[in-house]
């Protein structure tokens, strides 16, 4: 099969070409080894199918960033049958110093002259026939975002294999020209330099002192020939015209396309003001550009997570309304349903808290992901996240971050009750690698919408009149966190000087529906398919660690069963003996041996009591009340028994020694533990710690008035709790989405560790600090 | 002799020709992939609201450059 390589400048339309090329028929992938993304698709050319490869947009092929390692590499060693190179029409001078480099490895290629409305509003006027005459290479004007001139592009493509052509050399300046032969013959000396590279090329690169190819060297023999005829090229060009050879090289490649696009281009006297102008001088405006990205920035937020999971605006019935998270969630509970036909307690747990819970965690996401994406493509389509971190970056880079980080720094909680994961995600804005790195490493300070129901019931318990005070402290604390750590990481961890920051500020544009929704199913693709199996194998060891070792049941199942023989003896004997029939009794005693023996849940407990309440007299109903009550009891005792003797109760056990610095004791160090599933696990932990039963997220009254009840609290402890929770390791599906966009496990390993270093500090300096006063 | 005058110390609405780049080849090398090269034309567009970075058009392309980068650009 034929392939077709699309390459180009990012913002020349290359990505909406390369959608009209192949439509929906698409794949995401990544290059091994490193974090840059690919997409392919196939495409029909005169009948024939061909696979489409849309190379990372560039400016240049240096060896300076991986982007551009990748597209070289590509072109290289992959040796598509033709290569596109799209090109900005309306502003294509420095378009063409790419081009330059795409001659120099004298591929087949094709010129697209995209976005030519734009340059004919601009008056500009351009010879496409010359330049193509000038360049050896069929050149075509297109259209992208309307759709215009797909069908020349996959013409001119058939033509250019058909005919074999191959684009003429790039002529360079005689002092260049003076030094090429003698490092050529070098070179060409070398077989297995020749084999893989075109000669030329590689004396370009040598010349030019590209690492890569530099490095390369090593890996030949016979090649001190080579280094010494570059040592005495470099020293000549000096010489002669006091220049280094990189710059040479670079001017040489500048020159020749400024002087293509003289010959070919005829443009107005008069600069026409384009509408970018005037919308520039109010987007970056001193006091204007601020409120426009508070605006910008507020309604992102809103609009990713109410959409997802605030506004109940999906019908599920009559006058029934859910969220997308919440339809989410519903559809795993009904799968789960199906699973509690299964008795054996185990397999029952394992595959509704194990199998089921960790493939909803992962799901529960998608809509965030989704609409975080939408938002996010609109935005970087349209041009405005440039001038936000052209407005932003003077304050973020005293931190080692740069403008683009608040995206994600927002996203993950900036605003409480974000998420890290499409926030982690939406850091794929930023070009810089270190300062990409860096912001997906603070970005989980953030106070995520798990965090929320922690900082709740403490503040409910220990703070009940300073609820805004406490939430504005906690705020604040995260940014001064993630800011601060920022600082930390950058100076002694992911060291190196800061990546030079030159951002183009693309023309404004109406983003397309295609192209958003494309890359928005795109993206959230990605992330189901990679993030699934990692949250699901680590979702299922986290409930093996709070489900075994199993406790031996027996003191629980004859305590129940001597309460049930009490009850029924009682009301044998009482006055009520006549009304009660036979039946009240032995329905609580069937569902208490029918709802699975001794795994019947405080809940259904509870279910139990107000079915039964209702049917009996007062005094019956006060014993029932009492009966039923003791089960309860029995059942959260049972689980705190089984939660601490489990290897998360051991380890929360094991840790204490140490947790107890920062205030915390066995049982806060499990729901500690759970916390790393997802943090919101960490209130219902608390409750089986505490023996008050499963504690809903959403009903927390109980597990609140036993820890004011309880001594050992204080609001003291509770502040080390809230900080420690904003600060430690973040959840696993932070930790996977760490490991997607970093590439590696080293990251989301230094994550865990780190933060949960930093925790500890800041929760033991708060307790102990606190304790002195 | 005189220090060369640097981009950083342009004004809003100046149009200059740069002369020389100076810094790690790294830097240069990504300067002069976005076109600022001895002999480009730069207009300053309008310094960012906290004066860094700088707006300029080279090329006629808009780009945003760092005061400290713009530090490494002598003009004239």
């Amino acid at each position: 099969m034929k392939r077709i390589a699309v390459a180009g400048n990012p913002n020349s339309g290359k990505t909406c070409v390369f959608n009209n090329l192949t439509g929906s028929n698409q794949r995401v992938g990544n290059y091994a080894g490193v974090t840059v993304e690919y997409t392919e698709g196939y495409s029909q050319f005169g009948g024939e199918k061909v696979k489409v490869i849309d190379l990372p947009g560039t400016y240049s092929l240096t060896a300076y960033s991986q982007e551009e390692v990748v597209a070289r590499d590509f072109i290289i060693n992959e040796k598509p049958d033709v290569v596109i190179n799209v090109l900005d029409a309306s502003n294509f001078e420095r378009n063409l110093y790419l081009t330059t480099q795409l001659l120099e490895l004298n591929v087949p290629l094709v010129l697209v002259l995209n976005m030519y409305d734009i340059a004919e509003k601009k008056g500009i006027v351009i010879d496409t026939e010359l330049l193509g005459q000038i360049l050896g290479v069929k050149v075509v004007k297109s259209i992208a975002n309307k759709r215009e001139g797909m069908d020349d592009i996959k013409a001119a493509c058939l033509e250019t294999i058909m005919t074999d052509l191959k684009p003429k050399a790039l002529s360079y300046p005689h002092e260049i020209n003076k030094v090429i032969p003698s490092i050529l013959d070098a070179v060409k000396a070398v077989p297995e330099i020749t084999k893989k590279y075109n000669p030329l090329w590689f004396t370009i690169k040598l010349l030019e002192d590209d690492d890569i190819i530099v490095k390369s060297l090593k890996n030949y023999t016979n090649c001190k020939e080579i280094e010494e005829e570059v040592a005495r090229a470099k020293s000549y060009l000096l010489n002669h015209s006091d220049v280094d050879g990189n710059t040479a090289v670079v001017e040489a490649r500048y020159a020749f396309a400024a002087g293509a696009y003289r010959e070919v281009v005829k443009t107005p006297k008069e600069e026409i003001k384009m509408l970018t102008n005037i919308a520039d001088s109010i987007v970056c405006h001193k006091f204007f550009g601020w409120v426009i990205l508070a605006a910008v920035i507020y309604s992102m937020f809103q609009f990713v997570f109410e959409i997802s999971s605030e506004l109940q605006w999906i019908p599920v019935g009559v006058n029934k309304w859910t969220s997308p998270v919440g339809l989410f969630e519903m559809g795993f509970e009904y799968i789960a349903s199906f699973a509690n036909g299964i008795t054996t307690p185990w397999l029952n747990s394992l595959i509704v808290d194990g199998i089921i819970g960790g493939i909803g965690g992962v799901m529960g996401f998608i809509p965030l992901i989704f609409f975080m994406f939408l938002f996010l493509s609109i935005l970087e389509d349209s041009g405005y996240i440039a001038r936000m971190a052209f407005v932003l970056d003077r304050i973020l880079r005293s931190f080692g971050l740069q403008g683009k980080s608040i995206l994600a720094l927002i996203i993950s909680g900036g605003i409480p009750g974000g998420c890290a994961v499409p926030g982690i995600m939406a850091t794929r804005t930023l070009r810089e690698e270190k300062d990409r790195l860096i912001t997906i490493l603070v970005a989980p300070f953030m106070n995520c919408g798990a965090k929320m129901p922690v900082y709740g019931i403490l503040i409910a318990a220990f703070f009940p009149n300073k609820r805004g005070l406490m939430l504005t402290i906690l705020f604040l604390l995260s940014w001064v966190f993630a800011l601060t750590s920022a600082i930390i990481i950058r100076k002694f961890i992911v060291k190196g000087e800061q990546t030079p920051f030159v951002m183009e500020l693309p023309l404004y544009h109406m983003p397309t529906l295609r192209g958003v929704m494309m890359d928005t199913g795109n993206r959230t693709w990605m992330y189901i398919k990679k993030a699934a199996t990692v949250i699901l194998a680590i979702n299922i060891i986290l409930w093996a660690m709070m489900y075994y070792p199993r406790n031996d049941a027996s003191i629980f199942i004859n305590e129940r069963a001597n309460a049930t023989q009490n009850i029924i003896e009682k009301m044998n004997k009482s006055e009520y003996a006549s009304i009660i029939t036979k039946d009240n009794i032995s329905n609580v005693v069937e569902a208490y041996n029918n709802a699975r023996g001794d795994e019947l849940t405080p809940k259904q407990y509870k279910k139990l009591f107000e079915d039964m309440n209702s049917s009996l007299p007062s005094q019956a109903a006060m014993n029932f009340s009492e009966y039923i009550g003791k089960l309860t009891n029995l059942a959260n005792k049972q689980a705190q028994a089984q939660l601490s003797n489990s290897i998360a109760g051991r380890l929360g056990t094991a840790l204490a020694p140490v947790s107890k610095y920062a205030g915390f004791d066995w049982r806060d160090n499990i729901a500690l533990i759970g916390g790393f599933a997802a943090k919101e696990v960490i209130v219902s932990t608390l409750g089986t710690a505490y023996s008050m039963g499963t504690v809903d997220v959403e009903e927390t009254t109980s597990l609140r008035e036993q820890l004011q009840k309880d001594k050992s609290w204080s609001p003291l402890r509770a502040f080390a709790m809230m900080i420690f929770v904003m600060v430690y390791a973040p959840c696993f599906v932070t930790i996977a989405a760490i490991k997607k966009e970093t590439g590696s496990w080293k990251w989301a390993f230094f994550s865990m560790g780190y933060n949960t270093m930093v925790g500890l500090v800041l929760a033991i300096t708060i307790y102990q600090v606190g304790g002195l006063f | 002799m005189n220090n060369p005058k640097k981009l950083s110390e342009a004004k809003e609405g100046e149009v200059v020709t740069v002369s020389k780049i100076t810094g790690s080849s790294a830097i240069k090398q990504r300067l002069m992939d976005m076109g600022i090269v001895r002999g480009s034309e730069i207009r300053i567009v309008r310094y960012a609201p906290l004066n860094d970075p700088m707006h300029i058009i080279v090329k006629g392309y808009s780009l945003a450059i760092r005061v400290s980068e713009a530090n490494m650009i002598e003009i004239k």
